[in-house]
C-alpha cells in the first residue's frame, strides 16, 4: 500500500516541479492580495494591525482554493483518475498522497511566506509565530475539505466558482479560529484554544475528508 | 473466472443494452462487437467497476466485484480509451507510474524492456507530451507487458497504431492467454489472437 501511496505523491510532486508556473500562481496571488490591504488603506501602523489577522486568513484561503480545481481536472481528463480508481489500494488512502502534494505545493509556501507580509501589516513578533503556527495548523484543512468540492465539481462547466460556493462555508470554522488566534495574541491573550480548535478542525477534516473525497470521485467518473 | 447476468446499461435516457450475459474462464478471449455507440466502452467500464449496471451483477470467483474490489483490481489490468499519460512526465516515468500504482515491482530494466519490445524505447526519455498519437497508444499498452495481472480488459487496443505494433501487440495478448489468463477486448480490426477458447458477445444499438 505504501508503494503506490508513495508513487502518487512523487508523481504529484514531480508534475509540480515540472510546471512550476502553477504553483506560483497560487504564491503571487496571496502576495498580492496581501500587499494590496496596505496599499489601499495605507500606512497606519495600528489600524493594519487590527486587521492583519483576517486579511492575511482570507488571503491565504483565497489562494489555496484557486489551486482547488486543478486537484483532479488533469487526471480526470487524461484518463489517470479511471487506473487511481482501479489500483488494488483503497481509493481514500491514495486521494490522501494527491491532498498531501495539494498542501506542500500550494499550502506549505503560503504559511512560510505568512511572516514576511505580517512584517508589512506591523504584526509584532509573537503574533507573527501565532500566525504561522494558525497557517500550519490551519491549511492542511483547507486542503482535505476542499478535496471534496473539486472532486464534486469534477467535469463540470464553470467548475471554478461552483467549488467556491461550495466550499467556502466549509471554510468558515477554520477562518474563524484561525484569524483569532492571531487576534488573541495580539490582545495579549493565549492563542492556545485556537491553536487546538484549528488542529481538531484540521484532525477531523483528516479523517472524513479522504473518504468523502473519494466517494465522491467514484460517483463524477460514473 | 468472470461471470456477468443480465447486464443492463442505462446513459441518461436511453439504454444502450441489456439481458448481457458471459462467463469467462481461465484462457478465455472474448470479443465485444457492436457499432459506434452501442455501449461497448460502457461494458467494459462496468466489467471493470467504474460503472454500475442498472440491473444485473458481476461475479469474479464467485464473489460480486464491489465487495471484492481490492482483490479484484489486483488481478485487473484495464486500458481504456483515455491513454491515463502525463505529457509532462517521459514514457519512462509514465510506464512506470502507472505499473507501480498497480502494485507491480517494477526496475528501469524491466520499463525499457517493456517500451522495447511494443517499438518505443527511443523515445523512453522524452516526455509523452511531445509523441504522437500512436506513440502515446503504444507507451500506455506497454503496461501490459509489465502485468501480472490475469484479467486484461482492453478498449480499442489496436486504435491508432501501426500494422507492426498492431502484431506485436496481438502477439503479447496471445502469450497471456497461453498462460492461461483472460481478456476481454472490444476491436473494429480483424486482428488473429490465439486462445484456447475464443467468445464474441455483439452488441446492438
Amino acid at each position: 500500500m505504501s508503494q503506490a501511496w508513495l508513487t502518487i505523491l512523487k508523481r504529484d510532486l514531480l508534475l509540480a516541479f515540472r510546471r512550476r508556473s502553477d504553483v506560483a500562481t497560487t504564491v503571487f496571488f496571496f502576495l498580492m492580495v496581501a500587499s494590496l490591504f496596505p496599499l489601499g488603506i495605507g500606512p497606519e501602523a495600528t489600524v493594519l494591525s487590527n486587521i492583519a489577522p483576517g486579511v492575511l486568513w482570507v488571503a491565504a484561503l483565497l489562494a489555496g482554493m484557486i489551486s482547488l480545481t486543478r486537484m483532479f481536472a488533469a487526471d480526470f481528463t487524461d484518463g489517470s483518475l479511471e487506473q487511481l480508481l482501479l489500483a488494488p489500494q483503497p481509493l481514500a488512502v491514495l486521494v490522501s498522497a494527491k491532498i498531501l502534494a495539494h498542501w506542500l505545493v500550494c499550502g506549505l509556501p503560503v504559511v512560510l511566506l505568512a511572516p514576511l507580509i505580517g512584517l508589512q501589516y506591523a504584526l509584532p513578533n509573537e503574533a507573527l509565530w501565532v500566525l504561522v503556527w494558525s497557517l500550519l495548523l490551519g491549511t492542511p484543512a483547507l486542503s482535505l475539505i476542499g478535496a471534496i468540492g473539486a472532486a464534486l465539481t469534477l467535469g463540470v462547466r464553470g467548475s471554478g466558482l461552483l467549488v467556491a460556493l461550495l466550499v467556502l462555508p466549509l471554510y468558515i470554522p477554520v477562518l474563524i479560529f484561525g484569524a483569532g488566534a492571531v487576534a488573541a495574541s495580539q490582545h495579549g491573550m493565549s492563542a492556545q484554544a485556537h491553536l487546538s480548535l484549528l488542529a481538531a478542525c484540521s484532525l477531523l477534516s483528516l479523517v472524513l475528508a479522504p473518504l468523502a473525497t473519494a466517494a465522491a470521485l467514484r460517483i463524477s467518473v460514473e | 473466472m468472470l461471470i456477468a447476468q443480465d447486464l443492463a446499461c442505462l446513459r441518461g435516457d436511453r439504454l444502450l443494452f441489456k439481458q448481457i450475459g458471459f462467463t469467462l474462464n481461465a484462457g478465455g478471449l472474448m470479443y465485444v462487437l457492436g457499432e459506434n455507440g452501442s455501449g461497448k466502452s460502457s461494458l467494459l467500464r462496468i466489467v471493470c467497476g467504474l460503472l454500475t449496471p442498472e440491473l444485473g451483477s458481476i461475479t469474479w470467483q464467485g464473489q460480486p466485484i464491489k465487495q471484492a474490489s481490492e482483490d479484484y483490481h489486483s488481478k485487473l489490468t484495464y486500458i481504456g480509451h483515455l491513454n491515463g499519460l502525463k505529457d509532462d512526465l517521459t514514457a519512462m516515468e509514465n510506464l512506470q507510474i502507472s505499473a507501480r500504482l498497480a502494485g507491480e515491482q517494477v526496475d528501469d530494466k524491466a520499463a525499457l524492456a517493456a517500451l522495447t519490445a511494443i517499438g518505443i524505447a527511443r523515445c523512453a526519455n522524452l516526455p509523452v507530451g511531445v509523441l504522437s498519437q500512436g506513440q502515446k497508444r503504444r507507451v500506455a499498452l506497454a503496461r501490459l507487458w509489465l502485468s501480472h495481472a490475469p484479467l486484461w480488459v482492453l478498449d480499442e487496443p489496436f486504435a491508432a497504431l501501426d500494422a507492426a505494433s498492431v502484431l506485436t501487440l496481438a502477439t503479447c495478448i496471445s502469450a497471456h492467454m497461453a498462460r492461461g489468463g483472460m481478456t476481454i477486448i472490444t476491436t473494429h480490426q480483424d486482428v488473429v489472437i490465439d486462445a484456447q477458447t475464443t467468445q464474441t458477445l455483439r452488441l446492438s444499438a
